[in-house]
């Protein structure tokens, strides 16, 4: 498996200079930490809401390039998206990760309503409303199973974060 | 170099395989080592000549398939020194070793209130099950530090041990290779009344072991680190304390006698080994353990001594200041299994790009995160050593860190 399919150049320019990094005052601001017990690497998304909007996001901790340069492309992303806009982005990435995870377990997915899609492109297809733009450097992730982790912990503290904001 | 690696590398099937142009570069021993010929041998004859359950059948296989058993029994207490085969036990490896520990022999003698000391180089295995008990029993943990030199500071001990009931400490550490004066930590324990646990995982597949010279009560160690097949590990326990804990896991083989309304439990060791045992994997720890006494424990030792020396100081030479490694600094004061830090790469991508070179390291906490705390690290990438490494394993590891940089800068 050729690494260029992972580290991407996209990827690596995120990696060495990181988007949106720092912190946010909490409150008002939203602090929510993520962890991947498999490696230790943590997230910690500051999330600024107001009028249905992200209107500020920042990411702090540390971890391998692929956290970190998701992260970076997440904040960069969502940052100023509406909350609806911002759920659907999660729901796409986490879809062009999980889809190609299913594939490789054998299971035919689990029906989170995006399409199964079968090679390059396909997500953009089955899913015309969400532009994943340069997110779509990290598809190659996928080749390398163990890192789907590190590439969707950002993704799953940042809707765990929405998930709280909406809560309260 | 004391062992002949041209000859051992010839032993394990495993290690023929090219990655690319170049043969495999295993390089993580300390998480799982790799199995010679004669140990995969061994089990498949077994199943293929022998197989029946143990302690049961009256037939020819079975009473064979038991012989074996209990032989595999008798070659790991000689191998680690220990006074009689009724005081090892067969665990599933030593996580499970250390929860029978804490379970039948903490449960049965610990209180509210008292201290269990461990130290801040433990690595999972030797924590969880303590802070279980914390949780359940009420008992208090009490961590020995480690000093920045990586040697375990015991300028305290008599203060930390005091109301102390059992002292748990690893007799080599997975991550900063360190190895602490076990003997001198279960003295001080036994003069304040407490008993002494090692966890050799690390410990007794690379060195001599004898339990007795270590003064501890308790000694787990794990056959997949030795050479040997998953699934099976000892938890050594000296007699006394055997025979008066309760079992640990209830179920068939642990009992004498079975009614309605109660149990009596089987003899040493079976008392603590319910349900059919892992029977080939007792077969082919017993020929890793041929194996390993065949080369000669302490010339593994000193081979470790001599390849660890050359990592030291060739990757010193090569790296310079890019290149942190964690630990004592003399190979004579370690154990072969090198954490280091590079270029400030996280060691995810290390290991990723070491990969592309068929470089085996490891990355991550190392099921130690409360030293990776204390060292102030997320994570670490990790090479470890074993019989079948030389200095061309360590020279592939020292270029492959040299591709990485070139990928990342």
């Amino acid at each position: 498996m050729p690494l260029e399919d992972l580290y991407r150049e996209i990827i690596l320019d995120h990696y060495r200079s990181p988007r949106n990094r720092g912190e946010l005052e909490s409150p008002p601001a939203h602090r929510v930490e993520g962890y991947n017990p498999l490696c230790g690497d943590e997230v910690v998304v500051f999330l600024a809401v107001d009028g249905g909007q992200v209107t500020d996001l920042k990411i702090a901790g540390q971890g391998c390039s692929i956290s970190q340069s998701s992260a970076s492309m997440m904040s960069a992303a969502v940052k100023g998206k509406t909350l609806p806009e911002a759920r659907a982005l999660i729901r796409a990435f986490k879809g062009m990760m999980s889809i190609h995870e299913h594939r490789l377990d054998g299971d035919p997915g689990d029906g989170d309503g995006i399409g199964e899609g079968d090679g390059d492109g396909e997500i953009a297809a089955t899913t015309p409303e969400v532009k994943l733009g340069d997110l779509e450097a990290l598809q190659g992730v996928v080749k390398f199973p163990v890192r789907i982790k590190c590439a969707t912990l950002s993704w799953n503290t940042l809707q765990q974060g929405l998930d709280e904001v909406a809560a309260t | 170099m004391a062992l002949d690696t041209a000859v051992i590398k010839k032993d394990f099937p495993i290690l023929h395989q090219q990655v690319g142009e170049r043969p495999l570069v295993f390089l993580d021993s300390a998480a799982s080592s790799q199995k010679p010929q004669s140990v995969l041998d061994a089990m498949q004859h077994y199943y293929e000549t022998t197989h029946a359950n143990v302690h049961r059948g009256v037939y020819a296989i079975a009473e064979r398939a038991t012989a074996m058993f209990e032989e595999a029994r008798t070659k790991a207490a000689r191998f680690i020194g220990a006074p009689a085969s009724r005081e090892v036990l067969f665990t599933k490896n030593v996580t499970e070793g250390i929860n029978l520990v804490a379970n039948a022999w903490g449960r049965s003698n610990l209180r509210p209130g008292d201290v269990v000391l461990l130290t801040e180089i433990e690595h999972h295995a030797n924590l969880v099950p303590w802070l279980m008990l914390k949780e359940q029993l009420g008992i208090e943990l009490r961590y020995i530090p480690v000093g920045d030199d990586s040697q375990l500071d015991l300028s305290d001990l008599d203060r930390l041990l005091d109301g102390v009931k059992l002292v748990g400490v690893t007799a080599l550490s997975n991550v900063l290779g360190t190895i602490p004066p076990v003997r001198r930590i279960a003295d001080a324990a036994h003069a304040v009344g407490a008993v002494c646990l090692a966890d050799g995982a690390q410990y007794t597949p690379h060195m001599t072991t004898d339990v007795v010279e270590l003064g501890v009560d308790f000694f787990g160690f794990t056959a997949h680190k030795m050479l040997g097949p998953t699934g099976i590990g000892v938890m050594w326990g000296r007699e006394e304390l055997l025979e008066a804990m309760p079992p640990f896991l209830g179920g068939g083989e642990m009992i004498r006698d079975v009614r309605p309304d109660g149990f009596t439990p089987n003899e040493l060791p079976w008392k603590f080994e319910a349900g059919t045992p892992p029977i080939a994997e007792a077969v082919g720890l017993g020929a890793a353990i041929d194996y390993l006494e065949a080369l000669g424990m302490d010339e593994v030792r000193r081979h470790e001594v001599v390849l660890t020396d050359y990592a030291l100081t060739s990757l010193a030479e090569r790296h310079g200041d890019d290149l942190t490694i964690y630990g004592p600094t003399e190979a004579s004061e370690r154990g072969g299994v090198l954490s280091f830090a590079y270029k400030g790469i996280h060691p995810h991508d290390i290991s990723q790009v070491l990969d592309q070179s068929g470089v085996c390291v490891r990355a991550g906490h190392h099921c130690a995160k409360p030293l990776m705390r204390r060292m102030g690290v997320g994570a670490t990438a990790r090479a470890s050593f074993y019989v079948y490494n030389d200095e061309s394993d360590v020279d592939a590891l020292s270029e492959a860190l040299t591709k990485t940089s070139d990928f990342f800068f």
